[in-house]
């Protein structure tokens, strides 16, 4: 016994410690994971109501919009440009108004999204051959509601004339806007949310699993304990990245399998290269959640932290905006988030079935954000209480 | 009491030797050149009052935190340099039950043989188990269990490694009194078996248990030794007095010059003083009194402390 008690004989020095300790960290998160019935319910659950209220929710092509109609003139001209409006069913036409002052208060005060004017003399003008404007007012503060349905108008009253067989050519319309989105409109934005939402749902999720981790060890009091053993910060952190990506990597095969079954979106390209992708972004969110909970005091500030990195993730990664269409400052902000590379990888292998020679650059870019993340929360990692 | 000494062969009887030990929070110093020796084998009592920095030396000792200034070697190794070390053959027994309350007795245990490396983890945690008569527990989850079973698996958990030095952070506190003796009783067999144990606690019986004892207030290490020599380094002059009105009398006796502490025990009072003369003329008047039956005594642990407190209140606050 008193030879075995000998400080100097380091009996423990086994070979594969590291992957020992690794392991009996693994090990632990998981059993933890399981006990926790709330967060093992949310894995599954969150992800399948996030993609089907957003992905039903979100559409980038809305319709019925409410829209004011001012009548200068009563004719049958103006008549059937309206019922022509109507009939694409992105105006629905909720006021009729008498004068200017009171279409420009409905527009301001929101309840309508457009306004259409058709001026007084507009049919006599018509049939002489002038090229009357026909005023279109749109409340631009939202430019995705008004866009798809600004672009349907210079067709569709192109129609209307032609269909009223007034003077002996089709008048041309003074607006010169294209409806891009007639062939298919409704399903284009779904082909693009719903990848997208693949990013962003693994992004919210991951980093909140990890962003807790050490924070909750640190409040219940166990980390005491744990630094007290023989363990290092690479060996806690793998340890308690491991078991999330297996998560990790059960969500985003639900949420691709819902895209495919319910959304009909296609996977034009391989899906082995799309699991290895989206393994690797997993574990990039894993990594920088759990750099935020080495830099936080407390379980709410890692909240807080997490939100803060959703936000931009959310807002210029090209999720709601088009990426080329941001300022080259936010692009650069753009470039260090992870949703930004795999909004780019999921799409492409997904819509356009882009190969990994394509996606070379966004992969490199995830690998080094993650290891960038690693090496923060190794180095912030305390190994005392002081 | 350099630190040299540590690293000779003739020391290795040694398993805490440090010196000069300082720590502060936020400008407020929590330990003061606190100097101690422990010996191998050898159950160490350290006493003393909320805050008086008892668990911030114990973290220094296992490298959880790191002295501001001084040195020192725990089990040879140095406590600044080494402290990777050390962890592997302390077992650190925190104030807090600081084991994972969702996992169950058989996953905690497991959890830490895993981490030390032990070759067979189940079959050590199902001995612990066995050992620690927690039979039919074992899945269990951890924070569900009694005050007295989670100590017993925290002890359970900090012995699993084997280690040659256990560090227990007040690890009787709100347990009953029966738990209590078959914690003690655990401690001496692990002490029995050559492992070195540190022990901080508030109760002057389980001092009592303990091989030698460390009284620390505000800081500073005031007494140390095995029971009777800090008891017979006190100097303190006591009095056991019974009698009739005794409340009365206590509340005459406290204060009065040379009378420096009056504490009742049942039916009995104990009147201590530093100087003996002074104590002598204190009572001297008392004395005479018929009712009351005044008898030299030998002070108690706790007499000692209460008077060691004191003093240095005196001189450190």
């Amino acid at each position: 016994m008193n030879a075995a008690r000998d400080p100097r004989i380091a009996a423990r020095d086994r070979p594969f410690g590291f992957w020992r300790r690794t392991y009996a960290m693994l090990v632990k998160e998981f059993l933890q994971l399981l006990r926790d019935r709330v967060s093992f319910g949310m894995i599954i659950f969150m992800p399948v109501m996030q993609l089907l209220l957003f992905g039903y929710a979100i559409n980038t092509t809305p319709r019925h919009l409410p829209t004011a109609v001012l009548l200068q003139e009563d004719t049958d001209l103006g008549r059937s440009i309206l019922k022509a409006l109507e009939n694409t069913a992105y105006f629905r036409f909720t006021h009729e108004v008498r004068d200017v002052e009171q279409f420009d208060a409905l527009l301001m005060s929101g309840q309508v999204l457009f306004g259409i004017e058709i001026p007084r003399g507009f049919e006599r003008a018509v049939r002489r051959g002038e090229r009357p404007a026909l005023l279109v007012a749109a409340d631009a503060t939202d430019p995705v509601a008004a866009g798809s349905a600004l672009s349907a108008l210079g067709q569709i009253a192109q129609t209307a004339l032609m269909h009223d067989r007034v003077g002996g050519e089709p008048a041309i319309p003074p607006f010169e806007i294209r409806a891009h989105a007639r062939y298919n409109p409704a399903a284009s934005s779904r082909l693009n949310i719903v990848p997208g939402l693949v990013g962003t749902i693994l992004t919210m999720t991951m980093l909140i699993f990890t962003a807790l981790s050490v924070t909750r060890e640190i409040e219940r009091g166990t980390m005491e304990n744990l630094l007290s053993m023989p363990i290092t910060p690479v060996e806690v952190m793998l340890g308690k990245i491991l078991p999330y990506v297996l998560v990790g990597f059960i969500q985003a095969t639900l949420i691709v399998s819902i895209g495919v079954l319910l959304f009909g979106v296609p996977i034009l390209g391989s899906l082995i290269m799309l699991a290895l992708l989206s393994t690797l972004f997993i574990t990039t969110n894993l990594a920088i959640g759990y750099t935020f909970s080495t830099l936080v005091q407390n379980q709410l500030q890692a909240m807080q932290a997490s939100m803060m990195f959703f936000l931009p993730s959310i807002l210029l990664s090209g999720f709601m905006f088009p990426f080329a269409g941001m300022p080259k400052w936010a692009q650069y902000i753009g470039e260090c988030l992870p949703l930004t590379h795999y909004l780019r990888i999921v799409r492409s292998i997904m819509l356009k079935g882009a190969s990994l020679e394509n996606l070379r650059y966004d992969a490199i870019a995830l690998v080094v954000l993650m290891l960038v993340a690693m090496t923060i929360a190794v180095t912030r990692f305390r190994r005392t209480l002081d | 009491m350099s630190t040299e000494a540590a690293a000779d062969p003739i020391a290795s009887d040694i398993a805490i030797e440090v010196s000069g030990l300082s720590k502060s929070f936020n400008g407020r110093e929590v330990v003061h050149d606190l100097s101690m020796r422990v010996r191998r084998g050898s159950i160490y009592g350290f006493l003393g009052p909320n805050g008086s920095g008892k668990t911030t030396t114990i973290r220094m000792l296992c490298g959880l935190l790191t002295p501001d200034s001084g040195e020192g070697t725990c089990l040879g190794f140095d406590i600044r340099r080494e402290a990777r070390k050390i962890k592997r053959l302390v077992g650190y027994m925190t104030q807090r039950f600081s084991l994972y309350q969702d996992l169950s007795v058989r996953e905690n245990l497991e959890f830490v043989a895993r981490l030390y490396g032990l070759r067979d983890p189940r079959g050590a945690a199902r001995d612990m188990i066995n050992r620690l008569g927690l039979n039919g527990r074992e899945a269990q989850l951890a924070g569900e269990l009694s005050g007295g079973w989670k100590q017993r698996l925290a002890l359970g958990a900090c012995t699993l490694p084997n280690p040659q030095l256990l560090l227990l952070d007040e690890p009787t506190a709100g347990v009953d009194p029966k738990a209590r003796r078959d914690f003690w009783n655990e401690i001496h067999a692990l002490a029995a078996e050559g492992l070195t144990v540190l022990v901080s606690t508030h109760y002057m019986d389980e001092a009592e248990r303990c091989h030698e004892i460390a009284y620390i207030a505000y800081g500073h290490l005031l007494t140390h030794g095995t029971v009777d020599q800090v008891i017979a380094g006190s100097k303190l002059t006591t009095y056991t007095v019974s009698g009739e009105a005794l409340n009365g009398l206590a509340a005459e006796l406290t204060g009065k010059p040379g009378i420096d502490m009056v504490a009742p025990f049942g039916v009995s009072l104990h009147v201590c003083g530093r100087d003996q003369a002074a104590l002598e003329a204190a009572i001297a008047s008392y004395k005479a009194d018929r009712r009351l039956t005044w008898r030299r005594s030998e002070p108690s642990l706790e007499d000692v402390f209460i008077d060691l407190m004191n003093s240095s209140k005196d001189n450190f606050q």
